[in-house]
């Protein structure tokens, strides 16, 4: 091979080269600014506000007191839906939930990291002791889920498995014209 | 040119012991957990196995892999005996007592944490102490290869430095950086709960200290993979490197954006806000470039090589390749379960779609097929290729070794996707055992069932694999002549001093780990309210 041919294909292989660094910067490109556009316009993103809390008093005052966890059906026609997880359930240990309703859970852990997994739908978030995780779900169809814990919490993980009944909307009103919380433990 | 070969084969075959062990535990958490085991009438027996095997799989397998490969490059590709070979030793024996250290706690039930630490969990101090060890033995390392590099520069000022130890020493201060995340966690927040001088601790905080180590130290284990891919592989199968300095871009594109993107592990945590969570997302679709690159890069040097040996055609030159080379097969398997393992990566890191999949079994399966697939089956590659120049004996049986490879790759892939599929179902992460009989379960059975099979697959190729080298140590003797690496197609003659030097893209990964890690850290640290009590595992 000569210089010149040697010289020759050797822009050739860079030329190749760098065609194929312009498609991989587009596609990751392309990638970022998908995820930026969903998290902007359809407001799907990871949690954005930090809150914190002191696990030591959750079951002294404030929002997570024992008589304050379940579901409520706010005013505006909203659920909120309280909870807290703790070496090994769940309190509730059945949340209850109409279909079709924005709901959003407010969740914290009483003692070490926990997670909550909804089977069958992507709700899934962590709990760490000292901070409140917040997510926004729905449900479109009724039905039983199960609702593990999804992050090691010691040796009776394999236990902390919870439960998500989703009713049908009216029925639930009904339940909540009485005030108070609801869930479906022991239903 | 290997000088101290006892010194590389004691790093490996102290790797391979300890990951043969570990993989039985993996064996047999996947048999307990599984339909075909029993329930474990002591749960914790599986969080111990657990800790264990995770402890050995990420900490000190692949680091004494990484170390003993260091070291052979560093005499092969300079063509210098090792500088500091006592101190290399120290570093040996530092892991060997930090295992130690480690283990037996873990094995007597008071540090059944996992090896991803969770405080405010805290288990017994010497299982912490002991990871320390481990680390500070391999810091040794990247203190040793650094200072081989500036011996040999001096020697040959202005030269190119090999692609490989360019490759090793990136590799090197990557961990070295890496492992710092996870060292300020135990220094600073876990050891002195752990020794009694404190009683509470920021579980957020050592989150996202934990996740500076946690991502970063996947491509730690990669390197090796990726030297092998660029400097072993062409040779092996009578190729060229493609392009020397494209090579060289891959590598410090690893450098520096392997770090500042850990706190995707973070996206469904409550102590980190949306804006460093999104930023973090970026960065991480960014590492995805040295791999593209080095995926086109690669298959082109296989080209070359199938071309020289007559292969003709757009496609058909795939035949003409050396299939009964198990470098070929190795790589060939590398390639496929990285492939993969990296979709399904793209899918861990978006922002968006991580939610349907985080914490479930689909992000176990996902890290076996990339670091146990993809990775492990080029360390097997690696040392295949480089046992008759460390014990001067020739590996005969070929066959044996493809047959492995084969196994391995078999195995992870029955192991892997069916490991996914359950993660897609909702199947959590961690759990000592499963309630099939619960109807939501149950379609869950057959593909955990599967997985087992897989993991035993495994276990068999991890046998096989330790019985070829064990053969090749009593193999007939025979000169492998000197250990090469491949050459490039247009051997570099000058280098950039860019492409040549480590020092801008150091400093390049420091500044982006400090703007991307530093504000989230310090507002947590700064926090008031936020540590809470420690909860002790095991019997005090």
């Amino acid at each position: 091979m000569s210089t010149e041919q040697a010289h020759g294909s050797a822009e050739v292989a860079a030329r190749v080269e760098r065609r194929w660094a312009t498609i991989a910067v587009i596609i990751i490109v392309m990638m970022a600014l998908l995820a930026a556009f969903a998290g902007i316009h359809r407001a799907t993103m990871p949690q954005p506000r930090v809150e914190t809390i002191d696990p030591a008093r959750l079951h002294l005052s404030g929002e997570f007191v024992e008589s304050n966890l379940g579901s409520v059906l706010e005013a505006n026609g909203n659920v909120t839906v309280r909870a807290i997880g703790q070496q090994y359930s769940f309190t509730p240990a059945c949340i209850l939930v109409p279909a079709d309703t924005p709901i959003t859970l407010r969740a914290t852990s009483a003692d070490v990291v926990h997670g909550i997994l909804i089977q069958g739908t992507n709700v899934n978030t962590m709990l760490v002791p000292g901070y409140i995780s917040e997510q926004p779900m729905r449900f479109a169809r009724t039905g039983d889920y199960l609702m593990p814990c999804q992050e090691f919490c010691s040796f009776g993980h394999e236990g902390m498995w919870g439960k998500v009944k989703v009713i049908d909307k009216a029925e639930f009103a009904g339940r909540a014209k009485g005030g108070g919380r609801l869930s479906c433990v022991g239903q | 040119m290997l000088v101290n070969r006892k010194l590389i084969l004691a790093h490996f075959w102290l790797a391979f012991a300890v990951f043969g062990i570990a993989l039985t535990l993996g064996a047999w958490q996947m048999f307990i957990r599984s339909p075909i085991g029993t329930w474990l009438s002591n749960p914790e027996l599986y969080y111990r196995s657990l800790t264990a095997h995770g402890t050995v799989m990420g900490y000190v397998f692949p680091t004494l892999v990484a170390m003993g490969f260091g070291y052979a490059i560093s005499e092969a590709a300079l063509q210098q005996r090792l500088v500091g070979v006592r101190w290399a030793w120290a570093g040996f024996w530092l892991i060997v007592a930090g295992s130690v250290m480690a283990v037996i706690p873990i094995a007597l039930g008071r540090a059944s944490v996992l090896y991803t630490f969770y405080p405010p969990l805290i288990g017994n101090v010497f299982y912490y102490l002991g990871v320390v060890l481990v680390v500070v033995g391999s810091w040794i390392w990247v203190a040793l290869m650094s200072v081989n590099l500036r011996v040999w520069r001096k020697a040959h000022p202005g030269a190119p430095v090999p692609l490989a130890m360019f490759a090793n020493v990136a590799g090197s201060y990557l961990w070295a950086w890496t492992a710092v995340g996870a060292a300020l966690e135990l220094l600073l927040q876990i050891i002195p709960v752990a020794a009694g001088l404190k009683s509470t601790i920021d579980a957020g905080l050592a989150r996202v200290l934990f996740s500076w180590t946690l991502h970063a130290i996947v491509y730690f284990w990669l390197m090796p993979t990726y030297i092998a891919y660029y400097t072993i592989v062409p040779r092996a199968i009578g190729g060229r490197v493609y392009s020397d300095s494209m090579a060289r871009i891959s590598f410090i594109l690893f450098l520096v954006v392997a770090m500042p993107i850990g706190m995707h592990h973070t996206f469904a945590d409550p102590q980190v806000g949306a804006g460093f969570k999104f930023i973090h997302s970026a960065f991480t679709a960014l590492v995805a470039l040295p791999t593209l690159l080095t995926v086109f890069t690669i298959c082109a040097s296989v080209e070359i090589a199938a071309r020289l040996r007559g292969g003709r055609g757009l496609f058909g030159w795939i035949r003409a390749l050396p299939w009964d080379n198990p470098m070929m097969l190795a790589l060939a398997f590398s390639f496929v379960m990285l492939g993969f393992g990296g979709a399904g990566g793209l899918i861990n890191m978006s922002y968006q779609l991580d939610a349907s999949i985080h914490n479930t079994q689909w992000i176990t399966g996902h890290f076996h097929l990339i670091f146990g697939g993809a990775i492990v089956i080029m360390y097997f590659a690696i040392a295949y290729d480089l046992w008759p120049h460390l014990t001067g004996r020739e590996l005969i049986d070929l066959r044996l070794i493809r047959t492995q490879l084969w196994l391995w790759f078999v195995g992870m892939i029955v192991t892997t996707f069916p490991w996914h599929w359950v993660g897609i179902l909702g199947m959590p992460r961690r759990m000592a055992y499963f309630d099939f009989g619960d109807p939501a379960i149950a379609p869950q059975a057959l593909s955990v069932t599967f997985s087992a099979i897989g993991g035993f697959i495994l276990l068999a190729s991890g046998i096989l694999f330790i019985v070829i080298l064990a053969r090749g140590m009593r193999a007939p003797r025979a000169d492998a002549g000197p250990y090469q690496f491949a050459l490039a197609v247009h051997q570099p003659t000058t280098v950039p001093v860019a492409l040549n030097t480590h020092g801008l893209w150091v400093a390049l990964m420091i500044a982006l780990t400090l703007t991307n890690y530093g504000y989230p850290i310090l507002t947590l640290a700064l926090s008031e309210g936020t540590s809470v009590p420690a909860v002790y595992v095991g019997a005090q």
